[in-house]
């Protein structure tokens, strides 16, 4: 049975890991290639690098991490950030990664994910969504979830926002590392990239991103139920209990979870975040790689 | 050592594969030159990405014919995830395109009834042929071994004696096969970690020696007429 995956993400600039880790022992806190390991054999099923380079001649850099952390782990691998064409992608999967993730150029330009995907495969392409909860009640259309009840009642009750307002919530798409509104659905965008060739959706809710409070179940549910791609759950994490939520069918209904803080901090380690899985029955690797 | 050329199809990563048959004690060659390739004990055609692609650039560099006189003169291959799908006759992607028809049998999609791609561990089970000799999950003890699929196609062999290992997301299907001097795995062993390297192991172990008239029985075992049907 497809296990569900536990992905450690890891933020790195100018080809150095830029949040603050547990790992005291390593000979540079700052390699990702050292941390990459360290997870690796804490039995992450995969990684997730974040370039967040800001200058434009450093990011260079990510393609010679891409390549060293291949060439020492045997574990799958996704780059994103700044990705900005066909190009960028194709260079980094031959760097060394197994999947790019593309963000605000597929806004700018959605035709990028057809592109890359008709290039690369659809099973490389990720297109990460970073989404906000809208704060006012949008005209929203009835919005068919797989083989569940259609209709607001059910979506009202099945959503965890919906008790507030009494409409069922809703979530924008930002752009920018979230700095820009676009507008967007993010569910219709989920949709609508997966349309294009995405192969997976890795979705980021910024409501809960950095909280602790566990991931925005709601969303995580919505676009899970609406898109026919694996989603990864991400924003959130803060105990072994909301990363078996996202990927409970029965909560969030995500493929994998994903998490940085608590894992570079140490408030829990990859085989927390799996034992939790394993008590609820759900399906998880449980040998380290 | 035992050299193993990794054919350079110009697609997918090349490296990962080269690294991790490395890792299993493989010498290691990235090439698509033919006299190279045949300096070699075993041949490993990786792949990712889509099959029509694969197919046109292992015509555009020559390899398609290294390939089939490689089978035909029965020398160890290991074909990964596009690299076994070619093997077949024809895929649904690209709506009916034409593979190296090595092996009898289609490339068809996943159902829509689960995510696709199919991305992520998933666990083979032991085929029918698993009491021979083959590189691949242990056929009894423990529950099967996860590797690591990334995919939205698998090949339906028209002879089901050639699968040594299954899998199910949505449907079951072939994941690993034997057939002749071929290998094959719909999934990724130089992604899967310890349980990939052990199955690379056991094939650079296993793949070389069948070349050799020393090296003992034929490898991998050829099906015999017996194993064939139900």
């Amino acid at each position: 049975m497809l296990a569900k995956r536990i992905i450690p993400c890891l933020d790195v600039a100018a080809g150095r890991v830029v949040k603050g880790v547990r790992f005291v022992a390593l000979r540079d806190a700052g390699d990702p290639v050292e941390l990459a390991a360290r997870y690796d054999a804490e039995g992450a099923d995969e990684l997730v690098f974040l370039d967040i380079t800001a200058s434009h001649e450093k990011r260079e850099l990510i393609y010679d991490v891409a390549t060293r952390t291949a060439e020492s782990l045997f574990i799958p691998l996704t780059i994103g950030g700044g990705v900005r064409n066909v190009d960028d992608v194709t260079r980094l999967l031959r760097a060394g990664a197994d999947k790019v993730a593309v963000n605000t150029a597929a806004l700018h330009r959605p035709e990028l994910i057809s592109e890359a995907a008709g290039a690369l495969g659809a099973q490389a392409i990720v297109v990460a969504i970073d989404a906000a909860r809208r704060t006012s009640a949008p005209a929203r259309r009835d919005r068919r979830a797989n083989g569940s009840p259609a209709g607001a009642g059910a979506e009202q009750s099945a959503s965890a926002g919906a008790e507030r307002g009494g409409f069922a919530p809703a979530w924008e798409v930002f752009a920018e590392g979230g700095r820009l509104a676009t507008g967007r659905d993010a569910v219709e965008w989920a949709v609508h990239a997966c349309a294009l060739g995405a192969g997976e959706i890795l979705l980021t809710s910024m409501d809960a991103d950095g909280t602790t409070d566990g991931y925005d179940l709601a969303l995580t549910r919505a676009v899970s139920d609406a898109v026919p791609v694996p989603v990864i759950a991400s924003g959130g994490a803060g105990a072994p209990g909301h990363l078996a939520d996202a990927v409970d069918p029965a909560a969030g209904g995500a493929e994998a979870a994903l998490a940085a803080s608590v894992f570079h901090f140490g408030t829990l380690s990859v085989m927390d975040a799996k034992r939790a899985l394993a008590a609820r029955g759900l399906p998880v690797r449980m040998e380290a790689a | 050592m035992r050299k193993v050329a990794v054919l350079d199809h110009g697609m997918g990563n090349l490296r990962s594969v080269a690294k991790a048959l490395e890792a299993a004690g493989a010498d290691v060659t990235v090439t698509s030159d033919a006299a190279a390739i045949n300096r070699c004990d075993a041949a490993c055609l990786p792949g990712q990405g889509i099959f029509d692609n694969c197919m046109a650039n292992l015509a555009a560099e020559g390899l398609e014919l290294v390939v089939r006189e490689w089978v035909d003169a029965g020398r160890p291959l290991l074909g990964i995830c596009i690299g076994m799908q070619v093997l077949f006759e024809t895929s649904q992607e690209g709506g009916g395109s034409k593979g190296l028809g090595i092996l009898g049998g289609g490339v068809t999609r996943l159902p829509d009834t689960v995510s696709v791609p199919h991305i992520g561990w998933n666990q083979v089970e032991s085929g029918r042929l698993a009491a021979l000799r083959w590189p691949g999950p242990a056929s009894s003890s423990g529950p099967a071994p996860y590797f690591y699929f990334d995919h939205s196609f698998v090949p339906r062999p028209s002879d089901e004696a050639i699968v040594t290992g299954w899998c199910e997301h949505g449907e079951r299907f072939a994941a690993m096969i034997a057939a002749s001097s071929i290998t094959a795995t719909l999934f990724h062993p130089e992604k899967s970690g310890r349980a990939g390297i052990a199955l690379l192991e056991e094939w650079v172990a296993a793949g070389t020696a069948a070349i050799r008239p020393e090296g003992g029985p034929a490898w991998p075992a050829p099906i015999r007429e017996g194993d064939r049907g139900a």
